[in-house]
Order: C-alpha cells, then structure tokens, then sequence
C-alpha cells in the first residue's frame, strides 16, 4: 500500500508537483497519466526516497520513506524513466551486482538472477555487453532489475517505451500477472495502456492532480453524451431537418463531405442505443445510407479535455 | 560492508574494461621506472666521487625515487577520481544506487575503497624498481616501509578531495581538470606563504600536502603528519556526503 499526503515538491521556489494526495491499495495497479513534465517523474523519484518532498508525507507499506528510507527501498522496485545501466557490464554481471545491493543472498543470486531474466526473456543476451544492445533491450533489463529481489512495490516510470508492439503485449501481460500480488504504480502517456493495466488512474497536469478514478468511470463522468456518425446520400438540409426532429437527438452536425455524400455527427442523451432509430429514419427518407457508426468519447478525449484547459478547480467529484 | 564491497567490485571491474585504468598504470609504470633508472644512475655516479665517507646507496635511491613518484602521482589522482561519480550523474546509474537499499554512506565508501585499490594496484608496481634495491644491496626496511605509507596516506587524502569534486558535475573532464587544479592549488600552497614566519605563512605551509611527506621518506612515522592526511581524507569524504545529500534536492 502506498499513501501519498500533501505531497508537494518545489525547485528554485517553483512547485514541480502541489498537494498531491492519493492511495494505492494493496494488489492495485494504478495509472499516472500526464503530458511531458506535468509530475510524473517528480512524485515517483518521491515515492522511491531519491528525491526528499519539500512537504507532505509518503508511506510505503506503513514506513515513512523519509524516517525509514532503508525500509521502503528494500520494498520497492523501481524504474526510473532512464534505465539506470552500466554499459561496460554484461546483463548478467549487471543484474548480479543489482542484487547484491538489493540484499538477495550470495548463494541465490544465480538463481534469481536467471528468474528475473526469463521473466523479461533477455536470457538470451545475458553475456552481451549492456552498450550494444538494441533499446528494447535495455529497457527490459532495465525491468529486469526492478524486479530482482521480488519487491511487493513496484515503481515503473514508462515501462514500454522503446518496445515493439509484441513486447509492449508481454509487459502489459507481465503488469497484468502481477495486479493482485503486487502493488504497482506505472507512469505512461500510452493511453490504451492506462485502460488495459490499470484498475485505477491518476490524471495529473501541472503538477496537479486533476482526476482520479477508474478508467471506465472516467470516460463515464465526462461523457455528457452519445455520438454516431451517419454517412448518407441525399438532399443536406432534409437531413439534418429530420435528423434533429428525431427524439432524443440533441445536434446534428455536418462534418464532411464528398459528391453529395455527407458525413453527420448526432449527439444524443446517453442511454438507448440510438442506431437502429437513426438508421429507420433515414431508410424512410428514401435517402442512402452508407454508413453508421458510434464514437464514445476515449480515455484519450478525457484526457485531453482534464489537460488542456486550464483547470484551477478541480471538479466535482474528482479528486478523492 | 557487503554493500561496501559490492560497489568496489563492480567500480574495479569497471577500471579494467575501461582504457582508461590501462593508459594510467601504464603511464606511471613507465615514467617511475625511468625516474628510478636516473636516480639510481645519478646515485651511484655521485658515490663514485664522494671520498673515503661511506654512502648509503639503496637508502638515497629509495628516498629520491619515492619523493619523486609523489609528484608523479599528483597528475594521476584526477585521473582516477575522475568519473567516479560523474559518470553516474551523466548515465542515470546513481538514481540506482539511491534508490538501491544502500545509505549514502556506504555508495561514498564503496567508491572511495575503489579508487584506493586501483591506487594500491598502481603502488604495488613500483615494488619492481624498488626489489632490484634489494637484490644488488642491502637497503634499511623502516624507511622504505614508512615511505610507502606516506604515500598511501597522502593518496588517499588526494582520492578523497577528487572523490568530493567527481560530486560536483556530470562531465569527466571538468572533474579531471578541478581536481588537478585542487591539487596543485594544495601542493603549492607553501609558495604562496612567502614568509613562513608570519601566521599566514606557517598556517599556508602546513596545509601544504607535500610538506607533510618529508618525514615519512626520512624514515620518520610522526603521528601529527599521519592526523594531517586522516583529517583531509576524513574532509573530502565528508564533502562528498553532503553533496550527494545536495543532489537529491536539486535532482
């Protein structure tokens, strides 16, 4: 369990992150999700005892990481945004020194070491030189290192960055196996990332946190209302006319357009389906349908919408 | 201490897949054996003119090579101390080791131990001039054996200060640089006093850290040259403490 108070951090005066306070439970996965330099790294570099906070208080597992620094770094494992590698040293050699800081007995750290290696599938580099190899590599031994000494907290700032779209697949796999024993809090800006790992997310923009929540009830709380989008031959303005008469319709709006096709985005209040009802009227029409599709609004919209505009107040019923 | 000895190894391993610990043995394996070979000679030539008066041959030799190795030495120390730290600022690597669950103390220590046992490494080569001493004469062991320890005394001082500056930037030769200027700014220190009579001159005289070699090459152990070095030592890894607590506050 993490517990995050208050937790401000300033440099020069200049507040990188402000009152931050959230929680991590026991087995949770949670998501920090921001733009570039909105406070990401700041709170994890916090989290894990390499920066001291300016004010307020973290607990990791019930230990104050300023009182016991010892303590909580023997329980988390992190990855800091730059994989923190020697490249003079083999991966092997590498990850045997790392669990050596890390506390794991002399005459387990072969065994722990092949372990942790086989579960980021770097086993087959294990004697290459750390410089030479690709960065997908390096990232996973970077995550390879986080994981040595099995920690029950794990800090992982942009875990798949530099990874082919197969591996991004196998450490979502390895972030999902672990939800549950683990307690793990991962930074991205990969927003399907967000949605498939993460039970909770943490919004943060400016060094201010904007939302916190599941993913879905996120997409839920900003989503005023239903789009579908119609393609259809016919005559503009008797569209649109019948389109906005239909019940429930709140706007009908002309997007695009190409020899006498229109593209049309309805807004409709949330609730029923409102395809099969679009699709009858426009067949009554006598006009031609080509196509009809729905848009829900995506954790990317909310996310944009939470960061973009400027947002003092936090509204209601965001924050925790 | 495991933790201590964890880094030392990794530090040390690091030297030797580096050029650069190769290009400073061999540098200070050349220039010592070829000051040894002109002492030796400028000895022995200066025996031959000297009279009925008897010559400690071995014990001059010994004396002049070890108080030259010591200037030798001060252009290598940068070297060594160099990227200790500033290499984990540059590649990222301390947010591991401050982040590992090691205290700031032990990270300063295990790259402290580090470079004293490269500079050991580099001390025991000397050990080949120095045993032909003891293959063609008969040389007094005390002085020898009080002269190395001077020099160990007055390395580790110097690692130290290096030590402290490697804290202070992530480039290696900004480090290298600093540092010889620290240094030589310690080593030079006498001539700045002018007149060692006054209280500025003696105080500028002692910081000197030459200065405080003179006895030890004699043959002379005087333990207030000895709290000299442990207390520039004791300095430069205190320094270097609060530096690494600084760099948390402005990582």
């Amino acid at each position: 369990m993490i517990e995050v108070e208050h937790l401000t951090r300033r440099y020069d005066r200049k507040a990188a992150i402000e009152d931050v306070t959230f929680r991590v439970e026991t087995g949770e996965v949670l998501g920090f999700l921001g733009p570039n330099g909105a406070g990401k790294t700041t709170t994890m570099r916090a989290i894990t005892g390499y920066i001291p906070a300016s004010e307020g208080r973290i607990r990791v597992s019930g230990f104050d990481v300023f009182e016991h620094p010892l303590e909580v770094r023997r329980i988390i494992g992190y990855l800091p945004e730059h994989p923190p590698l020697y490249p003079e040293m083999t991966v092997r050699g590498y990850l045997r020194f790392v669990a050596r800081i890390k506390g794991v007995p002399r005459n387990g750290t072969d065994d722990e070491v092949t372990r942790v290696m086989d579960k980021v599938s770097v086993a087959d580099v294990q004697h290459r030189i750390i410089g030479k190899l690709s960065k997908g590599y390096k990232q996973r031994v970077g995550l390879a290192q986080a994981l040595l000494n099995d920690p029950p907290v794990l800090v992982l700032d942009e875990p798949t960055v530099g990874l082919d779209p197969k591996q991004i697949h196998e450490v979502r796999d390895l972030i999902r196996e672990w939800s549950g024993r683990h307690t793990v809090i991962l930074s991205t800006h990969i927003l399907p990332e967000v949605e498939q790992t993460c039970s909770r997310v943490v919004i943060i923009s400016r060094g201010r946190i904007v939302a916190v929540d599941s993913p879905s009830n996120l997409v839920q709380q900003l989503r005023g209302a239903d789009r579908t989008v119609i393609e259809v031959v016919g005559p503009r303005e008797e569209i649109l006319a019948r389109l906005v008469s239909l019940p429930g319709v709140l706007n009908a709006l002309e997007k695009d357009s190409k020899n006498g096709e229109w593209r049309i985005e309805v807004e409709t209040r949330t609730g029923e389906d409102p395809r099969p009802m679009l699709a009858r009227a426009i067949v009554e029409g006598g006009w031609g349908l080509l196509e009809l599709g729905s848009s829900t609004m995506s954790l990317e919209d909310v996310f944009l919408e939470l960061t973009t505009e400027d947002q003092t107040q936090p509204r209601p019923g965001e924050s925790e | 201490m495991r933790n201590v000895l964890a880094i030392v190894g990794r530090e040390m391993r690091s030297y030797f897949t580096s050029p650069v610990a190769y290009v400073v043995l061999t540098m200070f394996v050349l220039l010592s054996g070829v000051f040894f070979q002109a002492i030796l000679s400028q000895v022995v030539r200066y025996a031959s003119f000297a009279g009925p008066q008897p010559i400690d041959v071995p014990g001059l030799v010994s004396e002049n090579f070890m108080g030259t190795l010591s200037v030798i030495l001060l252009f290598m120390f940068p070297m060594i101390t160099m990227g200790l730290f500033s290499e984990e600022k540059r590649r990222g690597t301390i947010e591991l080791l401050l982040t590992a669950p090691l205290t700031d103390f032990e990270v300063v220590l295990g790259k402290f131990f580090a470079s004293v046992s490269f500079y050991a490494v580099m001390l025991a080569t000397t050990a080949i001039s120095m045993s032909t001493l003891f293959i063609y004469g008969d040389p007094a062991w005390g002085p020898i054996a009080t002269a190395y320890l001077g020099l160990l005394l007055f390395g580790i001082a110097l690692l130290a200060v290096g030590l402290f500056v490697s804290t202070l930037t992530e480039n290696q030769i900004i480090a290298a640089v600093l540092s010889f200027g620290a240094i030589l700014l310690l080593w030079m220190v006498e001539f700045l006093a002018g007149n060692a009579a006054s209280t500025a001159g003696q105080v500028l005289s002692y910081l000197s850290v030459v200065n405080h070699l003179e006895g030890f090459m004699g043959g002379v152990l005087a333990t207030s040259h000895v709290i000299f070095y442990l207390s520039l030592t004791t300095l430069g890894l205190f320094l270097t403490y609060r530096s690494i607590e600084a760099m948390r506050w402005k990582a």
